[in-house]
C-alpha cells in the first residue's frame, strides 16, 4: 500500500508546483485532475463493451483483457440461447412508456389546474400534495405489497404503472411551470372562442407545455426503466422480466456464459445511454429538476 | 338574518364548486391514487406493525414484540451499522467532490465544461444492475481490473468481495459515490450558475483566493440546495438495496459475514421476498422511517439555526 501513496502524494506535488510556478500551471494541473476523474467515470463502461466481445474465459484470465476481442457474435448466439432478452426489451418499454405518459398527462393536468383555476380549497390541497412529498414511502411498502396481491396485481404491469401515475412532484413541477409559461389571456381568449374547458387544454395549452413534457418525461423515464426493486417484488415469471430483472436472473445463475451477461448488460445500458449522449443538457435539466427550482 | 347569511354562503360555496368542477377532475387522479397507495398502506403499515403474520391466516396481536425482537437481533444492528457506514463515507467524496468540481467547473478555468459535466454524470442514466455485474468483474480477485493495476504498485491481490466480508463495504462505497457524484456536481454547478458574477468580481479585487471564495461565497449561497441534496443522500442511503445485492450475487445475506447486509435487504428478506413476516418487517420499515424523519429534521435544524445565528451576526 504504502508505494502506492507514495505515489499519489508525489503526483499531488507536481501538480501543485506547476500550477504554482508556470503561467498556463493552472490550467494544466486542472485539466490532469479533471481528466482523470472522467477516466475513471468512462472505464467501467469501456470495460463493459470490451468484455461483451470476449470468452468466459477470456474474461476469467489474467491480466484482464482490455481491448476489443472476437468473440461478439458468440457471446449474441449465447445471450439468445440463454435469456429471451427481446422481450425482457419489450417489457421494459411497455411498463417504462405507459407510466411516463400516464404521468405526463395526470401531472399537467393537475399542475395547470392548480396554476390556472382559483377554485375553492385551492390552497388547502395544494399544501396538502406538497406535504405528501416529506412522507417516506418506505413506511407502506409492506402493506403495498400486500394490496397488490389482494387486487391480483402481482405478474401484472398495472402494479407498476398505476399506484405512482399520478405523482405530487410532477403536479407541483408542473405548476411552476405553468404559472411562469401559461398567460391567463391565452386561456381567456379560446374561452370567449367558445372553447370547453377541455379542449382549451388539449388544444391549447398542451403545445405549451412540450418542453416540460420532455424534461419530466424524461426524468420518469430514465427512473423506470432502472427501477429494479419494485419490479423485483412484483414481476416473478420469467416471461414478464424487465431487463435489470433479466440481467438479475443471469448474475445469480451460476451456470450463466459470462460474455453474454456482459452483452445484456450493455443491451440494458446503451439505449439511455444513446439518448442521453445525443441531448445531455436535456437529460441533466430533467434529472436535477427537483433540486433547482426551490 | 345572520342566518340567511351562512345559507347564503354555503350555496356560493357548492356553486363555486360547480362551476370549477373541471378542476377537480383534473386535480382527482392524484387524491384518489394518494389515498388509495400512499395513505392507506402507510397506516396500515403501522398497524400491523403491531400484530404476527403471515398473510394468509389469521393476525395476532403481540403488541411491541416485534419492536423487541428487532432491537434484539445481532443481524438488524449489523445492518445498520453497514447501511450508515456505506452511506456516510460514500457521502464524503459525492457531496464535497460534486461541490469541489461545480466550483472548478463554475470558474471557467478550464473550457469542455459541458464535456466533463456529460462524462461524470453518465452513471445516472444507467442501470444499477448493470452497473453492479460490471463493477463486480472490477473488483474480481484472480481476474479483475482492479487488482490488476494495483499489482503495477507491487500490491498482492485483494479478495474484495470475499474474504471476511469487510471490504464488500468498500467496493459498494466506490460504486456508490462513482454513480451519484455527477449528479450532486450538476446540481451545485447549476446552483453556482445562479449566483451573481458581481459577487465573485468583488471578492477577487478583495483579493481573496479560490478556497476562500468557495468556502464563504459560494458554499453559503448554496446552502438551500446543499441541505436538499443531503436529505435526499440520507434517504437514499437507507433505501441502498441494488447495489450490495446484486454485488453479493443476490444471496440476501450480503455476503461473506453480511458484510454487505443493508437495512433494505434485511427488511425485503423477512417479507415479502424470503419470508412472510410481514408484521415483523412492517416493524422494520416503521424504523427506517423514523431514522430518515429524524435525520431530516436535525440537518434542517442544524443548517436552520446556523442561519439565524448568522443573521444576528449581522445586525
Amino acid at each position: 500500500m504504502t508505494t502506492l501513496l507514495i505515489l499519489i502524494l508525489i503526483t499531488a506535488i507536481v501538480l501543485i508546483v506547476i500550477a504554482r510556478i508556470s503561467p498556463g500551471g493552472k490550467k494544466f494541473s486542472m485539466y490532469v485532475i479533471l481528466g482523470f476523474i472522467a477516466f475513471i467515470m468512462l472505464v467501467p463502461f469501456y470495460m463493459m463493451f470490451v468484455m461483451s466481445t470476449h470468452t468466459t474465459n477470456e474474461i476469467y484470465s489474467f491480466p484482464p483483457a482490455v481491448w476489443f476481442g472476437r468473440n461478439l457474435a458468440g457471446n449474441f448466439k449465447n445471450m439468445l440461447a440463454a435469456v429471451n432478452i427481446p422481450r425482457a426489451f419489450l417489457n421494459s418499454c411497455i411498463i417504462t412508456i405507459s407510466y411516463t405518459v400516464l404521468v405526463l398527462l395526470f401531472c399537467s393536468m393537475g399542475g395547470y389546474a392548480f396554476a390556472v383555476y382559483d377554485f375553492p380549497g385551492r390552497k388547502k390541497l395544494f399544501a396538502i400534495l406538497l406535504a405528501t412529498m416529506m412522507i417516506p414511502w418506505t413506511a407502506g411498502i409492506i402493506p403495498w405489497f400486500i394490496m397488490m396481491s389482494r387486487f391480483g396485481w402481482i405478474n401484472d404491469f398495472k402494479a407498476l404503472i398505476i399506484p405512482g401515475c399520478a405523482n405530487a412532484f410532477g403536479i407541483f413541477w408542473m405548476r411552476q411551470y405553468c404559472q411562469n409559461n401559461v398567460p391567463a389571456s391565452l386561456v381567456e381568449a379560446a374561452r370567449i372562442d367558445g372553447c370547453s374547458e377541455w379542449t382549451i387544454f388539449f388544444r391549447v395549452i398542451a403545445p405549451i407545455l412540450l418542453p416540460a413534457y420532455a424534461s419530466l418525461g424524461i426524468m420518469q423515464f430514465v427512473n423506470v426503466w432502472n427501477d429494479f426493486m419494485q419490479p423485483l417484488m412484483i414481476l416473478r415469471k420469467a416471461e414478464l422480466q424487465t431487463l435489470p430483472l433479466l440481467l438479475k436472473t443471469m448474475v445469480s445463475d451460476r451456470g450463466t456464459d459470462y460474455g453474454a451477461m456482459m452483452l445484456a448488460s450493455t443491451c440494458a445500458v446503451l439505449p439511455l445511454l444513446i439518448a442521453f449522449l445525443c441531448a445531455s443538457k436535456f437529460f441533466m435539466s430533467g434529472l436535477t429538476a427537483g433540486a433547482i427550482k426551490e | 338574518m345572520a342566518k340567511v347569511k351562512t345559507v347564503r354562503t354555503k350555496n356560493n360555496l357548492w356553486s363555486e364548486m360547480k362551476r370549477y368542477k373541471v378542476a377537480y377532475a383534473y386535480i382527482a387522479p392524484f387524491y384518489i391514487l394518494f389515498v388509495i397507495f400512499g395513505i392507506f398502506p402507510i397506516a396500515a403499515g403501522f398497524y400491523i406493525s403491531f400484530f404476527r403474520w403471515d398473510g394468509l391466516s389469521g393476525m395476532h396481536f403481540i403488541g411491541l414484540e416485534n419492536y423487541l425482537n428487532l432491537f434484539q437481533d445481532i443481524l438488524f444492528w449489523k445492518a445498520l451499522g453497514n447501511t450508515l457506514i456505506i452511506g456516510i463515507t460514500a457521502h464524503i467524496p459525492i457531496l464535497l467532490g460534486g461541490l469541489a468540481l461545480a466550483y472548478v467547473l463554475n470558474s471557467k478555468i478550464v473550457k469542455g465544461e459541458n464535456i466533463f459535466k456529460t462524462i461524470y454524470f453518465m452513471p445516472m442514466v444507467t442501470s444499477s444492475v448493470a452497473i453492479t455485474i460490471i463493477f463486480q468483474n472490477l473488483f474480481g480477485n484472480n481476474y479483475g481490473l482492479i487488482n490488476y493495476l494495483l499489482s503495477f504498485f507491487g500490491e498482492e491481490a485483494v479478495n474484495w468481495l470475499g474474504g471476511n466480508g469487510s471490504l464488500i463495504k468498500v467496493a459498494v462505497i466506490v460504486m456508490f459515490a462513482w454513480k451519484w457524484i455527477g449528479w450532486n456536481m450538476v446540481i451545485y454547478l447549476a446552483g453556482m450558475q445562479g449566483i451573481s458574477n458581481d459577487i465573485y468580481e468583488a471578492a477577487k479585487i478583495d483579493g481573496a483566493g479560490h478556497i476562500r471564495v468557495l468556502f464563504n461565497i459560494s458554499i453559503p449561497l448554496l446552502k438551500p440546495i446543499i441541505v436538499f441534496t443531503v436529505i435526499q443522500s440520507s434517504i437514499g442511503m437507507f433505501n441502498l438495496f441494488t447495489e450490495p445485492f446484486i454485488l453479493t450475487n443476490s444471496s440476501w445475506t450480503g455476503g461473506q459475514n453480511n458484510g454487505g447486509l443493508t437495512l433494505m435487504m434485511y427488511l425485503l428478506n423477512k417479507a415479502p421476498q424470503g419470508g412472510t413476516a410481514y408484521g415483523y418487517a412492517s416493524a422494520v420499515a416503521y424504523v427506517i422511517t423514523m431514522m430518515i424523519i429524524v435525520i431530516s429534521l436535525a440537518v434542517y435544524r442544524i443548517t436552520g439555526e446556523k442561519e439565524t445565528a448568522k443573521r444576528g451576526e449581522n445586525k
